[in-house]
């Protein structure tokens, strides 16, 4: 145990070191989960509304849902 | 009468430490818990106390060796010192253990066992559930809210077909 010389740790800088790193990491990771949200989230939402109302007719809709007898007020 | 002027006194603290140290005969024996300890904690890494609090002769020798010039300590002598101020070094203190396989372990027993009481309860205690939830119900609740076209966009509605009259693949 005593013949092998270990290398000398880091003695200075430690907290320096610790905040450098996981700054840049937390910020990666943000960068990222933000870049995913919006990618699998956001935009696909955005492209369901817009796909729906490009061609919605209300009073059709309305139409279909007398026909099957869903309102209590008009037959 | 004079005893209850004392009591009034305790309760006032107006009796001094220097007069209570006297009544006790001038050594004030403190707990041994009450005095610093020696842990071996990562961010604690100088403790309060040395490790061996009674050192023996040949320790003693070696602590007077201690004041002269340190380059004159051999190796053992120098871990000797070293053990004698603390327990266990840093690689010790921070060895990992098997104790996680049985916290896990545990805990999964213990949710298998509580597993087990659920089941029973479901067989034995529970009555039978509302007829709203049986398969036809169920038919006839799901086609009336895609007529009502719950949640067009995003939801139940939106996953329906209404041209052929089926689920959307």
């Amino acid at each position: 145990m005593a013949s092998k010389v270990l290398p000398k740790p880091q003695m200075h800088g430690l907290l320096a070191k610790h905040l450098r790193f996981h700054m840049i990491g937390a910020f990666m990771v943000s960068l990222g989960v933000i870049a995913l949200y919006k990618f699998a989230v956001a935009e696909p939402r955005k492209k369901a509304y817009t796909d729906l109302y490009r061609n919605y007719d209300l009073m059709k809709d309305l139409e279909e849902m007398r026909k099957a007898g869903i309102f209590q007020s008009i037959k | 009468m004079l005893a209850t002027r004392v009591f009034s006194l305790v309760g006032k603290r107006a009796i001094s430490t220097s007069v209570c140290v006297r009544a006790h005969g001038s050594v004030v024996k403190s707990e041994d818990y009450a005095l610093p300890s020696y842990v071996d904690r990562r961010d604690y890494p100088l403790p309060d106390v040395a490790h061996v609090r009674h050192l023996s002769a040949s320790q003693k020798a070696l602590k007077e060796k201690e004041k002269a010039s340190w380059s004159s300590l051999s190796m053992d002598e120098k871990v000797e010192l070293y053990r004698i101020q603390f327990k266990e070094s840093f690689a010790e203190m921070n060895r990992g253990s098997n104790e996680w396989k049985t916290v896990v372990g545990t805990a999964m027993f213990f949710i298998g066992f509580t597993a087990i009481l659920i089941i029973l309860e479901k067989r034995y205690v529970y009555g039978p559930l509302p007829h709203t939830f049986d398969k036809e119900w169920v038919a006839m609740q799901t086609k009336r809210m895609l007529d009502l076209k719950v949640n067009p966009i995003d939801g139940l509605a939106s996953k329906w077909d209404y041209d052929k009259k089926e689920w959307k693949k």
